[in-house]
């Protein structure tokens, strides 16, 4: 079944780049901070496998894995991360706003919550330019109490604006779990506020996003308005960077528990057991991508760092 | 034979066109509207009713509700569904009805409109207008009249414009709305009604260009917005004494044209600053710093500020009078400076 080696090599590009980053990142070699993914591949991977290139996405702060997989190349991102010129944002951006408008990426970005109503926006384009593209957002479980996320919701829904709402629940904002933000037990109930359906999904089991999503971007494309996703999912670095825990807020054991339930893991068990890829394949698919990750890294760290003469470039259009 | 037939023929004398500020400013949009299909405006009440201060009345029946939206009141939704759609090609006019409600959607206004091209290493640009009223006046109080350039000037990336009278606000509208930045127009609730001569025609005026509404010899006032009919009537007044005041209204805040300014001061070696906003941290400190680090050498005498005291606009009108600069304080602050040297 070709979904599964479609969901199975974004999922490997994503958690391959931000293994490579996390440790480019303790290495001392990139600047800034770094909000790994890893853990969370299944969703990126089974959403954007639902898309096409001109769909458009918004992105959080944890956005690498929604622009490798929306098809953002390797060379710009690890550019960008290192700050140089060739990157994704002329380094001006850096890891939370990297994006790339051929890709409908958006833009990550460094406010939770923000990219909501641009990814509103972004589907009031289309419609007012009668194509049929849609544009879904993700967020996390913290997004959803802010003001933003709820009016950016309101909104979408008043307006039946083709837009997919995404929450990758990987319980926790920031550091504070679940159950000390909000009183919910699904997010999802926050969508029935403003009349749109949701469902709920395995967020490690990139097949289940997959059918949510494709069947959501569907029925958004097709004119029936927002509809959210809710993904259980888990991520296994920290907040920021690699190994920050000055503080326990969460348990090796829970940690265990969710890695034992890895993404890839599963598909790739899936794939073998129903013959869908020999295991040669599988790996062949690692290695081909850690020879690209190691290819993009050597050109990032070649590439010119910006000319401070160009510091005011881009502050203005004209 | 009637009289009325034996008139002797009337060669019918091309009279100005007067129109509002408010009139003016709906016939610039509407004419950018059939210039660009690319335009659309979303805002609160803005369709069906019109805008609460009639900026958008009729623009429904020409336009529909493909191009003329009206929003639930989420001005951060608002905001970001602008910048979403222009991030997409499109030319979206966002109404935040009144300027003090931008502090519920500062964040989509400063940390995304005015940021996305710079952080996106230029791959897009963000033209968005935003239209606001601000000011004074009206006793609306202090959740109602405010004047925040300041707030916006400082941010780089967005424009900001305050036109001061109907034919700048026909005009800036329309250079806004064709400008690939995010732009504010702060349109003054006290000017709403007041006329001017208007052309019929669409045009623009230049961005980051000032105006010289009055030339003079003695004391250069640069006013902002509204305070540029006080500097002229308080211009008027002085005249009369004897001293010639020089005029300049910066139209645009953001980017601010200094060099005309700086020309003024080499001429008349003596400033003023007026703006309706609270004095402390406003655009006024800026312009002052900016005449000393550039024209020092040729000031008289201190640059001189005039604007609101440190408070939230008052209610009571004999209140909110004292408050709002007007052109005794204008005229007083140029004899002060007279006074000098």
């Amino acid at each position: 079944m070709q979904i599964i080696k479609d969901l199975h090599e974004r999922m490997v590009r994503i958690r391959l780049f931000e293994t490579e980053a996390g440790k480019l990142m303790e290495a001392g070699k990139l600047p800034g901070f770094l909000h790994l993914y890893v853990g969370q591949e299944a969703v990126a991977a089974g959403v954007m496998a639902a898309l096409r290139d001109d769909d458009q996405i918004t992105s959080t702060h944890r956005g690498h894995g929604h622009a490798v997989a929306k098809g953002v190349g390797f060379r710009e991102m690890y550019a960008e991360l290192y700050g140089r010129v060739t990157g994704a944002c002329l380094g001006r951006g850096g890891s939370m706003h990297i994006n790339d408008l051929a890709r409908g990426m958006l833009g990550a970005n460094g406010i939770v919550g923000a990219g909501v109503p641009i990814a509103v926006g972004a589907a009031f384009a289309a419609r007012y330019k009668g194509e049929d593209s849609v544009a879904v957002t993700f967020f996390g479980d913290g997004a959803t109490n802010i003001g933003a996320w709820h009016e950016g919701a309101n909104m979408a829904a008043i307006l039946g604006l083709p837009v997919v709402f995404v929450c990758e629940n990987n319980g926790y904002a920031e550091f504070t779990p679940q159950s000390g933000h909000m009183l919910l037990t699904d997010v999802a109930d926050r969508a029935a506020a403003y009349g749109m359906p949701s469902v709920i999904v395995d967020g490690m089991d990139a097949v289940a996003v997959h059918r949510a999503a494709a069947e959501a971007v569907e029925r958004a494309r097709a004119g029936a308005g927002p509809m959210m996703i809710e993904a259980k999912t888990y991520r296994y670095f920290d907040h920021q960077g690699v190994k920050g825990l000055r503080h326990p807020y969460r348990s090796d054991e829970e940690v265990a528990e969710w890695k034992a339930r890895d993404p890839i893991d599963l598909l790739e068990a899936r794939a073998i057991a129903d013959g869908t890829a020999t295991r040669a394949e599988l790996d062949d698919v690692w290695r081909r991508t850690r020879d690209e990750i190691a290819e993009a890294i050597a050109y990032a760290e070649a590439s010119p760092l910006p000319d401070p003469a160009d510091l005011l470039l881009n502050v203005y259009s004209g | 034979m009637t009289t009325t037939t034996e008139a002797p023929a009337v060669t019918p004398v091309a009279a100005p066109r007067k129109l509002s500020y408010v009139k003016a400013f709906n016939e610039g949009l509407a004419q950018a509207m059939r210039e660009d299909e690319n335009v659309f405006v979303a805002g609160e009440d803005v369709a069906g009713y019109g805008g609460v201060f009639r900026m958008f009345d009729n623009l429904l029946d020409e336009f529909g509700p493909r191009r003329m939206i009206d929003t639930p009141i989420s001005e951060a939704a608002l905001v970001g569904l602008g910048v979403g759609a222009a991030a997409r090609g499109l030319r979206p006019v966002v109404d935040l009805m009144f300027m003090d409600f931008i502090g519920v959607c500062l964040d989509q206004i400063v940390n995304q409109a005015a940021k996305m091209k710079y952080m996106f290493g230029g791959a897009l640009s963000v033209p968005l207008t935003i239209t606001t009223a601000s000011g004074a006046g009206l006793g609306a109080a202090a959740q109602h009249s405010q004047s925040l350039e300041a707030w916006l000037a400082h941010v780089p990336g967005l424009k900001v414009v305050m036109p001061c009278d109907a034919y700048t606000a026909k005009g800036l509208t329309v250079s806004a709305i064709r400008d690939d930045n995010p732009v504010v127009i702060m349109l003054n609730k006290v000017l709403l009604g007041s006329a001017g001569e208007v052309p019929e025609e669409i045009y623009g005026i230049p961005l980051g260009q000032a105006h010289t509404a009055r030339h003079g010899s003695d004391v250069t006032v640069i006013a902002l917005g509204r305070m540029v009919g006080e500097a002229l009537a308080a211009a008027d007044e002085l005249a009369a004494e004897g001293v010639e005041i020089e005029v300049i209204d910066p139209r645009t805040v953001q980017p601010l044209d200094t060099e005309t300014m700086f020309a003024s001061v080499r001429r008349t070696n003596r400033v003023l600053v007026v703006h309706e906003a609270v004095t402390f941290g406003g655009l006024g400190a800026e312009i002052a710093a900016q005449i000393q680090d550039s024209v020092f050498d040729y000031l008289d005498a201190p640059v001189l500020r005039i604007g609101a005291p440190f408070s939230p606009v008052p209610f009571s009108p004999v209140l909110e009078k004292a408050y709002v600069p007007d052109r005794a304080r204008i005229a007083q602050g140029c004899r002060r400076l007279l006074e000098r040297s």
